[in-house]
């Protein structure tokens, strides 16, 4: 669904990620790119140069945020100052939509600045779905919930990972960021056919799409976003796009970051799944 | 089990201290099986026991909120060294484990931590002290609010005994044992050529820095950490001028603080003057003061 009320009915084509060994380079040479995604926290500060280079993006480029500590399924309240800084940020990039992860990281005020993996039981998902209205009754803009990748699984869990995100997603009446390496990193983590979570997402509440590369160990797989994006992940990419259409994609890399130009043409490897798509839809 | 209580026992078991080699303890240091607890909450596979799933996400935490603080704190290292580094690191993120959504104030209790805890620092305390509170005070400079600067109109007819100026929230003042400022840029610069230079180079600059550590005497400094077009500086400042920004900073009047400094100043009565202008005026030009609030302290003076 290219765009929906899930991602503000915007149209983005293929982004990445704003990182700031790129920062040099795209204010000098000033690359064609559809859009930048952020890192929320990088920039919810009171001031200094990472605002006044965002600025300086925002001019040319529009952005979309992307959290990693809101910790949708934490048990405890949403933080204040979390929120408002959020807020501040949300009116300063006029992001059409907001996302973070379907995930915990917090307790008792402590954090661990990871994203922990969700026991899905129906308790969590109904903790979870009221978490992530009340950040969006807060922040005033639709918000979109990023399946993790994940290394365990918990005894209690009542559902799938899947059921489990349409289930928090129809709660909370929320929009889905799908990650397909996650989908792909946890399948191989957890021994389940990555094309059953792809296909039992809702697809008309789709607001973005993430790929990304991986590091393959011995007896497991870590989203470490530091390669380019593997056969199998496209694989899912492209089953994702057959079901869902032309929908905001971004490549994230974290890690390991090579120039701005190589990150640039993985990204837009995209472009071959979303032209057949768009062609699909106008036939 | 309820969610706040599966999270509350995770958690424990993720932020309890790695073992020497980097792996999850088979016994908590509270005397807890860490084999029982992954047991009871985490499902095994076919490749991986609960244990080893949940050391996973334990040795994350560690490497991720180590890493973080190493870099925030690359002068202290060079201060106590790699290895006594990374021991206090690890007693000071298990005292003081993170209690902000963002990595960026990890370090925001080090100097009161160190203070407590002296052996963590060994002989080298109050150098280590002197090099936290100047890279956290570095910090805090390069993303901190900055106020609209006063302006000289703001000042007209303002009565100057009542008058309370206050300094922009990204300037710290720090009154500091050692010349740790010259130390840190020495040791960013070895950073920097670190990332292109030979092992051979490398273990050079090592030498080099390990040796300014050592070289390093007492030597009172006072520095203003101040932001400039976005840049960190360390301004040097005088005994008195310090003494002036200080008392601002504690909130005094502008009449009181310019009187405060004096006593067994070697800058002659004549001189004060001219000096205290020439101060001010330089602090204007780097913005360091805020505009005024709307209070009745900073209220005009009554016409005579």
């Amino acid at each position: 669904m290219p765009a929906n009320r899930f991602n503000g009915h915007t149209d983005y084509g293929i982004g990445i990620g704003l990182r700031s060994p790129h920062y040099y380079h795209i204010l000098t040479r000033k690359p064609v790119v559809d859009w930048f995604e952020i890192i929320s926290e990088n920039f919810m500060i009171d001031g200094g140069r990472p605002l006044r280079i965002l600025d300086q993006i925002l001019e040319q480029y529009k952005v979309v945020q992307h959290g990693v500590s809101m910790y949708f399924g934490s048990a405890e309240r949403p933080n204040r100052e979390h929120l408002r800084r959020l807020k501040t940020l949300v009116q300063r990039t006029k992001t059409p939509w907001l996302s973070d992860h379907l995930c915990w990281g917090s307790v008792d005020g402590r954090y661990t600045h990871d994203l922990l993996p969700m026991p899905y039981t129906f308790e969590a998902a109904r903790i979870t779905a009221q978490k992530i209205r009340e950040v969006r009754d807060f922040i005033e803009i639709p918000v979109a919930v990023e399946n993790v990748s994940s290394y365990a699984e918990f005894h209690v869990s009542e559902m799938t990972e899947w059921e489990f995100l349409n289930e928090v997603a129809e709660r909370a009446d929320c929009g889905i960021l799908l990650d397909v390496n996650n989908i792909y990193v946890s399948s191989q983590n957890h021994s389940f056919d990555p094309l059953t979570y792809v296909n039992s997402v809702p697809g008309e509440r789709v607001a973005q799409i993430h790929i990304a590369g991986h590091s393959k160990y011995r007896k497991y797989i870590l989203d470490t976003h530091d390669h380019p994006v593997i056969d199998p992940v496209w694989k899912l990419y492209a089953r994702a796009i057959e079901r869902v259409g032309h929908t905001a994609t971004l490549l994230e890399w974290d890690d390991s970051i090579p120039s701005f130009d190589e990150v640039h043409d993985e990204a837009r490897k995209a472009n071959r799944f979303l032209a057949s798509a768009s062609l699909a839809a106008a036939v | 089990m309820k969610l706040l209580n599966l999270q509350r026992r995770m958690a424990r078991a993720v932020m309890t201290p790695l073992t020497n080699s980097e792996r999850m303890r088979p016994v908590a240091p509270d005397g807890r099986s860490m084999r029982a607890v992954a047991s009871q909450i985490i499902k095994p596979n076919d490749r991986l026991t609960s244990f080893e799933r949940l050391e996973i996400y334990n040795r994350q935490y560690w490497f991720r909120v180590l890493a973080a603080f190493a870099e925030d704190f690359p002068g202290v290292r060079a201060v106590l060294g790699g290895r006594r580094f990374d021991a206090m690191a690890k007693a000071y993120l298990i005292d003081c484990p993170s209690q902000s959504f963002t990595l960026r104030n990890l370090g925001s209790r080090l100097v009161n931590w160190l203070e407590k805890h002296p052996s963590w620092a060994g002989e080298r305390q109050n150098l280590a002290l002197d090099m936290a509170r100047l890279e956290w005070a570095d910090i805090e400079a390069f993303d901190g609010l900055r106020e609209p600067s006063l302006k000289p109109e703001d000042l007209a007819g303002v009565n100057p005994a009542k008058l309370q100026l206050r300094l922009q929230p990204y300037v710290s003042l720090l009154a500091l044992r050692y010349p740790v400022d010259e130390l840190l840029l020495e040791v960013r610069k070895d950073s920097g050529d670190l990332d292109v230079a030979s092992n051979t180079f490398n273990e050079r600059h090592k030498r080099k820095r390990a040796s300014a550590v050592a070289k390093l005497k007492p030597s009172p400094i006072f520095l203003a950490v101040h932001r400039l077009e976005e840049d960190v500086y360390f301004r040097h400042l005088d005994r008195e001028e310090f003494a002036i920004l200080s008392a601002l900073h504690a909130g005094k009047s502008l009449n009181a603080a310019i009187e405060s400094p004096w006593r067994s100043s070697p800058i002659a009565v004549a001189d004060r003057a001219a000096q205290i202008e020439k101060w001010f005026h330089t602090w204007s030009a780097l913005g360091w003061f805020c505009r005024l609030e709307k209070s009745p302290k900073n209220e005009k003076a009554a016409p005579h």
